[in-house]
């Protein structure tokens, strides 16, 4: 205990003595805002946005079309990767242009999303889904298709159905690996939702950043970066916490280590 | 007292054989490198008889359980439940593997429960059942724990404890208890002898060790590698329940030297 809060001490420490070095670093060599802010600065801006509630707003529409972008994509992604492990047919047809798909730049995908869904919430949600989706659906399949061959042959002596087998033991078995593929899926899909803001977007805290730069407010910028990397923490955290509750029962869970990535990079 | 199961004319004792294998086969592969992993297999078991089935890695004892749990076809031959061939798995037929193979997801109750939910049994009409055999093999106070809370003899006794559940005709066990330390599985095999003389099952047991086929086993099949095939069928008549003890009597020494006898005549220990 006295060990976790020393470290905990430890860790405050040496944060707080990055951002003074940093902001000694700025006001000693005079560096203009445009360039590096310091942290005082980013912190009044963090402090100005949230005052006027802009960025309550704008932070609202991320959230939105990153949790609506996850749920779409995440329901994909299952679908598919229950129909893809579950028929080798489905696979043989199916998984190429899947993989083919994914293998195009989601970033290079954004300005026809916008097209064809326009400047609103659909284009956000849209590419927060594409980006969201590869992950888990191969994690789905990993997992679907990862049940013990004893487990298996324990269901088919009981003369379990081939719903059953699915149902019983099948999904259950599955559920760490597409526990891990929704982690991965949740902060894939709040950075899909940014790139197609940066693309085009009436509204969001992509489309802040964009016009801050246009007004070289770098200082704002950072604070809008902070709120992102702190919302994508959050989200993160939150699937965590669902996980530990569903998945009581894996051994793996007790042991905090990060979960491989198993889908593509966008 | 079972010796005459062999020499009875078939036909007039039908009623009473729970399994008949005849002829059976079991070839691996194509035309060309083929294996024989089972060559002309016969045996009956009666029905309430402890058959062990003893031999060397590689004589098919794994593959004549998979064939009798209808896992798998065979080559040839024929296998009989009370008188019908086994194609394909079976409601009344209850598994023990190697390997306790519990779900970790379901806690020992829920565990023991399987088969009642995948053969749609009604859980309230099976609960108590199911706590009267958890009591049955010591478990009582463990209905709610989960697999990794017990130790590896525990979750075996769970995993028996789901084979019975369905009150399967037929109980199958694939060297249960072979992953097992040596004091462990002695009081192992003291149990499954409680349990049996309790419930009176047919069992099939599979095991490679001389030892804990005699002691448990009405008969013993010793089956021989290359191909898989029966090298002696002896039966041991020692009173039960029996004690741990008669491991060092004589007679017990006989029937084990008689098995190693056929097991090396057989080329099975290596």
């Amino acid at each position: 205990m006295s060990r976790g809060v020393r470290n905990f001490v430890l860790r405050l420490l040496l944060i707080l003595g990055t951002l003074a070095v940093w902001e000694g670093v700025v006001r000693l060599f005079a560096i203009p805002a445009f360039v590096l802010p310091a942290p005082s600065s980013i912190l009044m801006a963090l402090y100005r946005g949230f005052a006027s509630a802009l960025y309550v707003d704008h932070l609202w529409v991320t959230l939105t079309e990153t949790l609506l972008g996850f749920l779409l994509g995440s329901a994909l992604a299952f679908a598919f990767g229950i129909a893809v492990a579950l028929s080798r047919r489905v696979e043989y047809f199916l998984y190429p242009f899947i993989v083919m798909f994914q293998a195009m730049p989601k970033v290079a995908l954004a300005p026809l999303i916008i097209i064809w869904f326009g400047l609103g919430l659909t284009s956000k949600v849209v590419s927060a889904a594409l980006v969201a989706f590869f992950p888990l659906m191969v994690n789905t399949i990993v997992g679907l298709r990862s049940a013990e061959e004893d487990r298996v042959n324990l269901m088919r002596s009981l003369a379990a159905s081939r719903g059953q087998i699915f149902w019983m033991l099948q999904l259950p078995n599955a559920l760490p690996y597409i526990f891990a593929g929704l982690e991965i899926a949740m902060i894939f899909a709040l950075i899909g939702a940014i790139v197609a803001e940066f693309v085009g977007a009436q509204s969001g805290l992509g489309m802040l950043m964009q016009s801050m730069n246009f007004t070289m407010d770098v200082a704002g910028q950072f604070s809008v970066l902070l709120i992102l990397s702190v919302l994508g923490l959050v989200l993160n955290t939150l699937v965590i916490v669902v996980r530990r509750r569903v998945l009581f029962w894996d051994p793996s869970q007790k042991l905090d280590v990060a979960v491989p990535e198993k889908g593509g990079t966008s | 007292m079972n010796e005459n199961v062999r020499t009875v004319a078939p036909a007039s004792d039908v009623a009473r054989e729970a399994i008949v294998v005849r002829r059976l086969a079991k070839r691996y592969g194509s035309a060309a490198d083929a294996v024989d992993a089972l060559h002309n297999i016969d045996f009956t078991v009666r029905e309430g008889e402890f058959m062990a089935v003893v031999g060397p890695s590689g004589c098919g004892k794994s593959t004549l359980l998979k064939i009798l749990a209808g896992l798998m076809p065979a080559s040839g031959g024929e296998a009989l439940l009370n008188g019908a061939p086994i194609a394909g798995p079976r409601r009344d037929i209850g598994v023990v593997f190697q390997s306790p193979v519990l779900f970790p997801w379901r806690s020992v109750l829920g565990n023991v429960l399987l088969p009642v939910d995948v053969q749609r049994l009604g859980r309230e009409r099976m609960t108590a059942r199911a706590l009267d055999l958890i009591a049955l093999v010591g478990l009582s106070g463990f209905e709610r724990r989960f697999p990794w809370e017990l130790s590896g003899g525990m979750q075996q006794r769970v995993a028996l404890v789901r084979a019975l559940i369905h009150d399967p005709a037929l109980l199958l066990m694939d060297e249960p208890f072979g992953a097992l330390d040596a004091l462990t599985r002695e009081a192992m095999n003291v149990e499954l002898q409680r349990i049996w003389l309790e419930r009176r099952k047919t069992v099939v047991f599979i095991t490679h060790s001389t030892a804990e086929a005699v002691f448990l086993a009405d008969r013993v099949l010793v089956m021989t590698p290359r191909p898989g095939r029966i090298a002696d069928l002896l039966a041991i008549d020692f009173a039960r329940p029996r004690s741990i003890d008669i491991m060092n009597t004589d007679a017990f020494g006989t029937h084990v030297r008689r098995i190693r006898a056929a097991l090396n005549a057989g080329g099975g220990i290596e």
